[in-house]
Order: C-alpha cells, then structure tokens, then sequence
C-alpha cells in the first residue's frame, strides 16, 4: 500500500451496509445464522429513514377482514405495480409478510389491537381489504425500535457467551462507506469507507455484502426523503458490474406539505385518507371522482355517498377513489393545481377536519397532528391540510434474484434488500408494502448472504490497489481547490425536480441528460474545505458523485421508456402499452466511459397458477393478444381438470 | 432578512461562539438556518440532522440555552432581532460544533435486559387488549432525541454519577416493558432501582418538560416505577421475612440478566412517611419538584470519598490491556 496512512481493518462474514429496516432485519438473520456481522450505518444507531414509514406493514393476516389472503394481496401488489413486478417476488412477499409481521411481537412491538386482541389492521390505497398493521401513525418508528432492540438482545446473548457484546454483531455507527472491493474473480471482498466523526477511513474485509441503503430522494428538490438518501447502495452496485432495473419509476407520493417552504415535502401519511380524510381543489370541489382511470373503473366509488358508506360497509360499497394508487392520485393533483384550482401556496386541500370528529383524529393520526401544529402552525382538526406530491420512492434499483436477494450481473456475493433492490414493486409501489417489503426480502438476504459466506472454499482478498484508489479518490475533494458542494448539489436538485419530474416530456429528458454532463464535471472538481472531522461539506462533496450516477440511470431510462406507467408519466406517450410491459430496461456501467448504458430485457411472465388468479377481463387492460392466448390455454387446461382458475391456483401453490 | 446567529463552533479541545448574519426566510425553522449557514458561510459546520419533521431526534441541540430539536423549533418563535445562540447538548462530550458523543445512551440501552417473549406462545399467538398496550406505547413514541438525557440534572455536568445512572431515556424503557402485557421478567422495576439508579431521580420533571414528543415520563413512567419498587422494598411482611428469617433473596432483584452490570450502590432513601412510602405528591409540596430522596441536608455533588467508585479498570483488567 502506499498510502502512509493506516488504515483500521475489521474482518467480518457478512457486512451490511444499511441500517434501517431491510439492513437491520438482514443483520439479524446473518447472525443467527451463525455469522460474525456488520452493520454499517451513515446516521446513528435508529434514526434511518425507516422512522418515516407513517401508515403500517401490509400483511394478508386476515385479522379485520377475514377474506384477506396472500393470493389478494399479491393480486393487489401487481395491479398497483401494473403488472411489471417480478412475480415471483410479489409472490414470495405476500405469502411471507404475515409471518415477518408476528415476528416482530415476538421481538417486542406493540402494534393496535382489534377488539379480540390480533393485531390491527387498516386500509390503505390500493389495497382491496384492511391489511396494514400499524401503530397510530408512527409505525416505522416501532419497526426500527423493535429491530434495534433486537440486535441489543442479540448482542447480549453474545455478552453472556462471549463477554463481549460486540462479537459476533456490531454496529458502525455514523461510516460511510464509499467503495465495494472485489478480488479478481469479481467476488465481493470487502467495502471501504470513514467514520464520519474523525474522518479516518476504515476497510471492512468480507466476503458478502449486503445492500440496504434505501433511496435515491435527495437527488430532487422536492422529497421526502432524508439526507441520507443519495443513492449510495444503487451507485455502489452500478460500480463493481452489478445492474439496476426500472430506473425509471420514481414515486411522488400524492401528499406532502407545501407550506411554509422548510417543510416542503415532508410527508402527510395516506392514512389521513385511509381514515376518511378527502382532497378538495380551490372550488371546494371533491375531484378525485374525476380521475379514475379505466382500468380501476370497477373497484372504485361514483358517488360521494357511496363513497362515504364504504368505511363502514366495505363489503358492499367501492372504495372512495381518494385511496386509488399512489401515481393515480400525484397525477389528479397535479392536473388541478395547473388547471389552476390549486390553493395559495401551490397544492390542493386535504380535509379530514370537516369529516371527523377532532377526537378521533386525534387517536388515529397523532404524529399529523403534532407535525401541522409544530411545523405549519396548522390544526388538523380544524382546518384543512395543504399538500402537493414529493419524491417520495424509488421503484428501481439493483436487479436481484427474487429468492434470495443475490444481486445479478458480474458480481458475486453483492446482495440488497428494501428501497435499493428493483423488481418488487414494478411500475409503482402500493403504501404499506414497503415495511413489509423490507422485513421479508431483508431476512432473505440476510439469510442467503450467510449461506454464500459459508459456501466459500476461500476468502476474496482486497486489492491493495483499489485501497490505495479509494484513498485517494476520498481525499481528492479536501485537496482541491474547486466549486462549493452546496451549489452543485442545488443546481442537480432543480435539473431532477423541472426536467425528470412527476410529468416528463422527450426534450427536457433529453435536456436533462446534457446538463446532468455539465454536472458531471462539475462533481469531479468539487471542494471541501476544513479538515476531516466530522465535515458535512466533504461529506456532501463524496455523496454527490452517487447521487450525480443514479440520476443519469433515472433520466436515461425515462427517455428510453415510451410510456406511461405508474411511477413514469410520458406527456408525449400518455398511455400505458401492454408491449412495454414486457420489458424491463436494465442499466449498467461502461467500464471504459463510466457511462450508463441501457438494455433491454424481458419481463419473467408469470406461471399459469399465478396468472390464473386475476380476470381475464383485467389482465386484458395490461397484457398483449399473444400473452392472453396464454391465458386462455391455461384456463381451459385448468378446466379440463374440472377445477376452475382459483381453486386450481390454490392446488397449485399449496 | 438578515437574522444575528451565535454558534458554538470548536471541538473536545474547546471552541468559541461564532457570530453569523444569516437571511431568515418566512415559516423556516432553526435547522433551515444552520443549513444556509452551512451552504453559503460554513460548508465544514458539523451538525447532525436526518428527518427534519420532528421523528427522527437527531437534531438535537441547545438553542438559547434550551435543550430542543433544531427541526422543530419554528425562527417565528423568537422574538424580532434577538440573537439566536446555538450550542451543542451540554450533557455529552462534544465531538465537533453542534454534534456531540451520545454514546452513553446506547451503552445504558445495552444493559437493559431485553423484550423477554412469553414461552408458552408462538408467534401470531399474541393477543394483548388496546387498552394495554397504550400504556407501553406511550413510550415507545420515543424518538431517542436524548434531550431528556441532556437536561437530566443527575447527569449534566456530573459526569461521576453517569456509571450508575441510565437515566429518563432508560427509566421510560424499563417502564415499558414493565409495562408491556406479555413480558415474561417480572424484575423490570427492581433492576430499575438496583442497576439503573433509579433512586438518583428526585422529580424534578425537566425531562417531561423537554421531550418533543410530549411525552409523561416522570408521572407515567418514573413515578409509577418509585411506588411500586417502595412498595415492596418495605412492605413490612417482606421486611419483617427478611429480618427473621434472613431470607435476602425475597425482594432482591431477580436472577441477574445476562447483560447485567455489577450494582450500582444507591443511596438509601431516609424520608418515609408513616406507611412506609415515599412522600412523592408533589401536589402537597410548597415547591415545585418532589424534595430530594436522599433527604434534605444531602448536598451534590458528594465529597468524593463518600462516593462507592471504582475504576472500570479495577474490574475489567482485560479492557485496558486490550486497549494498550
């Protein structure tokens, strides 16, 4: 090595690089399998973005209405998708989150009750019957609480065997890591990065690696998300040759606050929908009667009245269309906000104060209530709430196998779950299956990740190459002389938010694209100044080159998808084409250029005993004459076992 | 407009009060301030800040002298052209600026004795009423901001009670699980006393005061948790078992956690009442604030030869050399 610096090492067999839901639930299994691990997290120990998830884990637990089951929530997820979910991960999803979700009481969460002592749960957009477990509107918070007792439990377990805590599960707290380390078989051998607080840079040697850094938001002006959210698992993966799906699909959460400007984008959870609250334009109109698309026509209310009856009598009403898909309600407020029935500050007006009593809101939506008073000065139980849509999630990110989480392309031992993983959610991501999301495909990959590290006849040895070009790489920006981190990061916001925002139009990607170049020399001559110590600039400086990559996947995939579907609006290509459907747009870097590149690749259709499960009048909305011929032959094959399309599903899968 | 800002800039070697002019937009709150501070004046400005809509404690920090989340405290708050100060949580030792060592709380979270599931249940077999689980989920609001901590007079600037004292954060999770309808340990309250210095605690409810989330935690969770430790601390069957038979263990914490620390001494309390409980009612008291359970006459901080300390090095040999 020739760097005089020396450089701590730590020697794991799995490390996990995340440490919100997905990480923590990955870490958890790792080490029950019997794995020394690592948990490496860019905040501290409990404050990942994890605690903003406000609604609740969707679940097929059946407690509130016994119709429930895996098959409608998997149902479910690939219509909110719009069917370009991988299904087998739909699948795997909805049939394990049940177990997942009773799991945690087990760990020590405390979700509401129903009457008869199960765990609660409420309705939410998109999904046909009462399914997200919840605790009042802070949810996320008990996940993470719960997950993070775990691992203290875990780690005492350890302490009485070992005497040590730290020995078998330990947590970095405030590292970044910024390089993922390969031997020359493209096998994963280690990841380096610093501690944020001294600066020091720190080189972990393992032989898996699991990825679960969440999102890619703070690339947008507009977001809910936190800081952390550059996209670091997404570039890191793109990096060592591993490939990312679905770039495209960003999702605007229908509902974040518009005023007073510092809280833009902070997020109002769909459950004040859920619980009866309504959006209203500037005419005091109800207006989402008017967006529902087609393909909902028949699952959705046409009347107010209806609408009203059904959160007492679900069974016999359609749903209110407020609780339509996420990207379905984003697009309504946006169209009334340019038709010009928008509020003062820009949005519309979300009312749940004329509609429920000031006592229930409270029950139901404490931390709302505590967020407009604190924040916007705003009672909830009074006046009606001003929202607008905000970057809220990414659909896409690094393409994985639906069992076990391994990352695909040229890597081995790259694994990722929850917000960094692509596939699961297609084209758009239903509220409440991003919990559930996370604990299920965290465990898998914590789970896989182990069984890899046990598989291995030797250890992948890191470079000391590539230690000595990370170094350096990290250093640059507090040696250079350059531009501000702040005003490059600025100018990438307002690129993202005008030109790959919600409604996207061919010029302006392409637009996007050149000034995301000029951006891209811009990152490389940024500078930081002060020293290495806990340095938000230098910090910001190393995170905008991640944040600058996933980007330009995002603007370049949405330039090559000709369509509109879920998280992806085309003003030139408004509607949905059951061609596009088929294929998933892969992205990967050139090792030469460092430039994306974008392929196509096909969709994995779904068996027969899955297919089975949907009508063939609903399939026909999304699917091509060839893929419903399909349908067709299996239905008739089903029926020539004198068993009809659900009950031979249910043969089939049991 | 242009606002007059002091913040704390330096590190564990010392710092000084820097003076900032910063604009000071309509709705904004302190953490948009420190954020335009950090992009147009102090790029290297440490400070930590994850959610910025009061859920994630990050934030926290002491802004005019008051322990508050920067996220959540509103510039319309002040009054015009008063100087804001900023400094960091006084409680812990400073790392850089605004971003101080908490680590002290996570090592007091790894001695307490985790969620013991009952055994005779399988998961999804759990049914617990609504009304509770209310109770525990009172405190599992917590977003672990640590103000209660910081504020904590037990602790701020008396670094020598900080072995034997957990402190709210910790109180709030022993309550909780005490609390909670299925735990399986019944030792929650004791280990509160005898591990996590519970007796430390006189009442004063700053903590309560300070916690963003607003919630009781000295008259929902330490209150209840002092009466019912006195309660069987001096339930005169259980004092009069132990004297006459000598039966120590009868109100001795249960067998010791896994991740149990040696005992903390506590102080004995000497003011009881004629039932043999503490006199706790702060609703009887002149003043504000319970009067202090080690008696009145007791001044802190203790001359230090009255003080049970030993060095962690006395005990754990293997530390120190593991450090050298």
């Amino acid at each position: 090595m020739t760097t005089t610096e020396r450089i701590e090492r730590h020697h794991y067999d799995v490390v996990v690089i995340g440490a919100g839901g997905a990480g923590l639930r990955a870490a958890i299994e790792a080490r029950l399998a019997g794995k020394r691990t690592a948990i490496i997290s860019k905040s501290l120990f409990g404050k990942a973005h994890t605690v903003m998830a406000e609604g609740g884990a969707a679940a097929a637990m059946g407690n509130v209405n016994s119709n429930d089951n895996w098959m409608v929530h998997f149902r479910d997820t690939m219509r909110g998708g719009k069917f370009l979910n991988n299904y087998r991960m739909a699948e795997l999803h909805a049939k394990e989150a049940p177990d997942r979700v009773w799991e945690l009481e087990t760990y020590g969460a405390l979700f509401d009750r129903t009457k008869d002592g199960k765990i609660s749960q409420r309705n939410f957009g998109g999904h046909e019957y009462p399914r997200l477990a919840h605790v009042g509107d802070r949810t996320g918070l008990e996940l993470i609480r719960t997950l993070q007792q775990k691992i203290v439990s875990l780690q005492q377990e350890d302490k009485q065997e070992y005497g040590d805590y730290e020995a078998r599960i330990k947590v970095f707290a405030e590292t970044t890591i910024t390089e993922l380390l390969t031997d020359d078989d493209n096998r994963i051998a280690g990841a380096f990065g610093y501690y944020r607080e001294t600066g020091q840079f720190v080189l972990f040697s393992a032989p898996a690696v699991v990825l679960a850094t969440g999102g890619v938001g703070k690339s947008w002006k507009v977001t809910s998300n936190s800081w952390e959210y550059t996209g670091d698992g997404h570039a890191l993966a793109l990096r060592v040759g591993a490939t990312l799906i679905n770039m495209e699909f960003i999702q605007f959460h229908p509902t974040g606050m518009v005023w007073p400007p510092s809280v833009r984008g902070i997020l109002v959870t769909e459950s004040v929908r859920g619980d009866g609250g309504v959006l209203r334009n500037s005419e005091g109109k109800r207006f989402m009667f008017d967006y529902v698309p087609d393909v909902f026509r028949n699952q959705y209310a046409e009347t107010e009245e209806e609408a009203d009856r059904w959160y007492t009598d679900p069974d016999n009403n359609r749903r209110p269309p407020e609780l339509l898909p996420r990207d379905e309600v984003a697009r309504a407020i946006n169209a009334e906000i340019k038709a010009g029935r928008g509020t003062p500050h820009g949005g519309v007006y979300l009312d749940i104060a004329s509609r429920r009593s000031p006592e229930y809101i409270l029950k139901r939506l404490p931390s709302m209530y505590h967020q407009f008073k604190e924040l916007a000065d705003v009672d909830i139980t009074k006046q009606p709430m001003e929202i607008g849509p905000t970057c809220h999630y990414i659909m896409g990110g690094v393409e994985v196998d639906p069992d076990t989480g391994a990352a695909g392309g040229a890597i081995q031992g790259l694994f990722a779950a929850g917000e960094v993983s692509g596939g699961m959610h297609g084209s758009n991501r239903l509220g409440g299956n991003s919990l559930s999301d996370l604990l299920v495909f965290g465990k898998r990959a914590g789970e896989h990740a182990a069984k890899y590290a046990s598989s291995l006849t030797s250890r992948p040895q890191v470079k000391p190459s590539d230690v000595d070009a990370a170094v350096e790489t990290a250093l640059a920006p507090l040696s250079r002389s350059g531009e501000n981190p702040y005003a490059i990061w600025h100018d990438l916001q307002q690129v993202m938010q005008d030109l790959v925002g919600l409604i996207r139009r061919k010029s302006e990607l392409e637009e996007s694209l050149k000034q995301l170049a000029d951006l891209k020399d811009r990152v490389a001559k940024v500078a930081a100044t002060g020293g290495r110590r806990f340095n938000p600039g230098w910090h910001l400086a190393l995170d905008l080159r991640n944040m600058l990559l996933v980007s330009e996947c995002a603007a370049k995939a949405a330039l090559t998808r000709e369509e509109s579907r879920g998280g992806h609006t085309r003003e030139d290509y408004p509607t949905m084409d059951p061609a596009w459907r088929q294929v998933n747009l892969v992205c990967s870097l050139d090792a030469g250029s460092g430039e994306v590149v974008i392929t196509r690749k096909p969709v994995p259709a779904m068996p027969p005993e899955l297919l089975l499960l949907f009508d063939r009048a609903e399939l026909a909305k999304y699917l091509t004459d060839e893929e419903l011929a399909d349908y067709d032959r299996a239905l008739a094959e089903a029926r020539l076992n004198k068993l009809d399309g659900s009950a031979a599903a249910k043969e089939a899968t049991l | 407009m242009k606002r007059h800002f002091r913040v704390w800039r330096g590190d564990a070697t010392g710092g000084r009060l820097e003076d900032f002019q910063v604009e000071v937009n309509e709705g904004e709150v302190v953490l948009d301030v420190i954020h335009r501070m950090q992009a147009t004046q102090a790029p290297d400005l440490a400070c930590r800040w994850n959610c910025k809509a009061g859920k994630c404690g990050s934030c926290s920090m002491e802004i005019n002298g008051m322990p508050r989340l920067a996220c959540m405290t509103r510039m319309s708050t002040f009054a015009d052209g008063e100087t804001v100060t900023i400094t960091p949580l006084r409680t812990f030792p400073v790392i850089r600026d605004l971003v101080t060592d908490v680590s002290f709380n996570y090592e007091k979270a790894r001695e307490m004795p985790a969620f013991a599931p009952p055994p005779n249940l399988r998961p999804g077999e759990y049914r617990m009423q609504q009304v509770d689980v209310e109770r525990s989920q009172e405190f599992r609001k917590c977003i672990e901001c640590f103000l209660c901590q910081n504020t904590c007079h037990v602790i701020r600037d008396h670094e020598e009670n900080k072995r034997a004292f957990s402190g709210p954060r910790l109180f709030i999770r022993a309550a909780e699980l005490d609390m909670h309808p299925l735990d399986a340990r019944t030792d929650r309250k004791d280990f509160a006393q005898s591990a996590q210095g519970l007796g430390y605690c006189n009442i004063t409810k700053c903590c309560t005061e300070v916690c963003p989330e607003h919630i009781k935690i000295t008259d929902n969770a330490i209150i209840p948790m002092k009466e019912r430790v006195v309660d069987n601390r001096y339930d005169p069957l259980v004092f009069l078992g132990r004297k006459i038979f000598r039966r120590r263990g009868l109100d001795e914490p249960a067998p010791p956690s896994p991740a149990r620390q040696p005992a903390a001494v506590v102080p004995q309390t000497t003011t009881l009442d004629e039932q043999g409980r503490l006199p706790l009612s702060e609703f009887t008291f002149e003043r504000p604030g319970a009067p202090s359970p080690y008696g009145e006459d007791v001044q802190f901080p203790l001359p230090a030869d009255g003080i049970s300390y030993h060095h962690p090095s006395e005990e754990r040999p293997e530390i120190d050399q593991a450090r050298d």
